[in-house]
């Protein structure tokens, strides 16, 4: 065991433990309520908001993958930069509007919104599904990035012993967010941003000092995975692959179910209008993380015998950790290791919070409680984020993590299935529920099994147009047909003269 | 939001940038290039991280308008 980095990292722990509980009295509000519980109120500002959306968005699963697969797989690894490049003015345009009617008609969920525009049941209930379906196996990847800063700092007792860090950290997460609600991550948040920028900012100033200088570094990547592979006449290749996991990636970001939460407990729609130009601070920090994938290369640190045994269990994974052990003193790989784990806690609270709100509100409600309201129903809210933590603990516990990755990576396409009812639905309610429900189905339906058909390994679908192959996100081309079947499908019922159900917003609601 | 209203003019420039903005974004083969080469980092690398800048700064703009 590393005591050094250990002592550190339990003290930011424990900072952001204490912190978790006190959140509850911070803008203090009626927890019995779900909009206190569940969106603080809606009341953060700009500058909470900052903080909030950042350590949400930017996990630290985030941290991990990025830099893992630009250590693996070079070039192809950097799509995370025009990813959340494209997000933010696509966020500016559609979610001010999602904040207004959401504050006028008291929805909680993108489910409940979607449930209001097009008076439709099923609709809302496939929202929260997906919603649901998309956010856990995103939780227990929460835990994959803990797992192996905790295994880096040298615990790495089998069985119950080993697993008890995980267990203890998670308890303490499932308490605080039980306690505090969305208030424990807001707050927490702060802490988290913090350490990363000090820590990344520190990692491209002092790593590139003792590995020659940057043009170093980037000298000793090979040539075929500096760049992406170059078109050939029959097929795009890498070039169509990475700009499209940047424009679906982009259009899905803002549909999970935890990004909807952090952007509808803000105060007012001017709130997010303004951190959509703020926000992008977090892009540059991730560019620079994800260099820190190259730096790996250039320590060559996979070669080193002391870190074997964490890259045979972890594989690229382990990049990141074993470049900070190798590259920085043990007290600051401790802030680092504690920026990661508390990059962790953020995203996995908010998480579960957004999901228990769409259980609670669009299934358990909807389905078999119509007239669930007031404290009850954030008593049920809390119960199940608890269940909702247990069960991403329990999945990773007890499967391959292998699983999660792969399960998330089906999470990114199904989300997107959203985007008709959501992200179009905020502009207009031209397209009929039903409709809508039949594209989302057939989307999912394409979607999943063109991820099946490369064997759960990649969500980059070879699409054969005439002679041509072009590889390219599966989320992008599932989504496209879900368009073309819920606009088919409106069209059919408009021309059969069958009736609207009403649309209990009106054009003012969004403004 | 009428047609014809200042605001939606501004809008239709701002929904204009962006498009100019993504596109640039997601056209691989224009940058997709070692050289001209910033510091020792590829252009492939640095370029992308300047739009990031360059996309924020259309938002604020577009924030600024009253988009």
């Amino acid at each position: 065991m590393r005591t050094d980095v250990t002592v550190v990292f339990l003290v930011f722990f424990l900072l952001v433990t204490v912190l978790g509980f006190i959140a509850a009295r911070w803008r203090q509000g009626d927890l019995d309520r779900l909009d206190e519980w569940g969106l603080a109120g809606r009341r953060f500002g700009t500058i909470v908001t900052w903080f909030l959306l950042g350590g949400d968005l930017y996990t630290a699963y985030t941290f991990i993958a990025v830099p893992a697969l630009v250590f693996g797989a070079g070039a192809i690894g950097f799509f995370a930069v025009p990813y959340t490049l494209l997000a933010f003015p696509i966020a500016f345009l559609v979610f001010p509007r999602l904040w207004s009617v959401s504050h006028r008609h008291g929805y909680i969920t993108a489910a409940d919104f979607v449930s209001g525009r097009f008076g439709s049941r099923s609709l809302a209930l496939a929202v929260a599904i997906t919603g649901i379906l998309a956010t856990m196996p995103y939780i227990a990847l929460q835990l994959v990035g803990i797992e192996v800063v905790i295994a880096a700092m040298g615990f790495t007792a089998s069985g119950l012993a080993g697993d008890l860090p995980l267990i203890i950290a998670f308890v303490i997460l499932a308490a605080y967010t039980y306690n505090s609600g969305l208030r424990a991550p807001a707050l927490i948040a702060l802490v988290k941003d913090v350490l990363i920028y000090i820590t990344v900012i520190a990692a491209v100033i002092v790593i590139p000092l003792h590995l020659g200088g940057y043009a170093a570094i980037f000298h000793s990547i090979p040539q075929t995975r500096l760049l992406l592979a170059p078109s050939l006449p029959n097929n795009l290749g890498a070039s169509s692959a990475y700009a499209t996991l940047a424009l679906g990636s982009a259009l899905a970001l803002f549909l999970y179910p935890h990004a909807v939460t952090g952007l509808l407990s803000a105060r007012s729609r001017d709130v997010i209008r303004r951190n959509m130009a703020l926000l992008p601070a977090y892009s540059i920090a991730l560019a620079m993380i994800a260099a820190l994938g190259f730096m790996a290369v250039a320590a060559n640190v996979a070669a080193k015998p002391a870190y074997a045994a964490y890259f045979a269990r972890y594989g690229p994974n382990f990049a990141v950790p074993a470049l900070f052990l190798d590259q920085f003193p043990g007290w600051f790989v401790g802030v680092a290791f504690a920026a990661i784990a508390i990059g962790a806690l953020v995203p996995a609270a908010i998480m579960s919070i957004a999901a228990a709100n769409l259980f609670t509100r669009n299934i358990y409600r909807d389905l078999f409680h119509r007239s669930l309201s007031g404290a009850a129903e954030a008593t049920a809210a809390k119960r199940v984020s608890l269940v909702i933590k247990l069960g991403a603990l329990a999945f990773i516990l007890l499967l391959p993590s292998q699983y999660a990755i792969e399960l998330q990576l089906l999470g990114g396409v199904w989300i997107i299935q959203t985007l008709p009812a959501i992200l179009i639905g905020v502009f207009t309610p031209w397209f009929r529920g039903r409709a809508l429900t039949l594209g989302w189905l057939t989307g999912m339906a394409a979607g999943t099994a063109m991820v099946a058909s490369l064997q759960f390994k990649s969500s980059t679908y070879p699409l054969h147009l005439g002679g041509l192959i072009v590889p390219g996100y599966a989320a992008l081309y599932s989504v496209i047909l879900n368009l073309i079947v819920a606009a088919a499908a409106t069209l059919v019922m408009n021309a059969l003269g069958v009736t609207r159900a009403p649309d209990e917003t009106s054009p003012e609601d969004y403004r | 939001m009428n047609a014809g209203s200042p605001t939606h003019g501004r809008r239709l420039f701002a929904c204009l940038l962006f498009t100019i903005i993504a596109a640039i974004a997601l056209w691989v083969p224009l940058y997709n290039r070692v050289e001209p080469s910033l510091f020792g980092v590829p252009f492939f690398y640095w370029f992308q991280t300047v739009w990031i800048l360059v996309a924020a700064a259309a938002t604020a703009l577009a924030y600024r308008l009253g988009v």
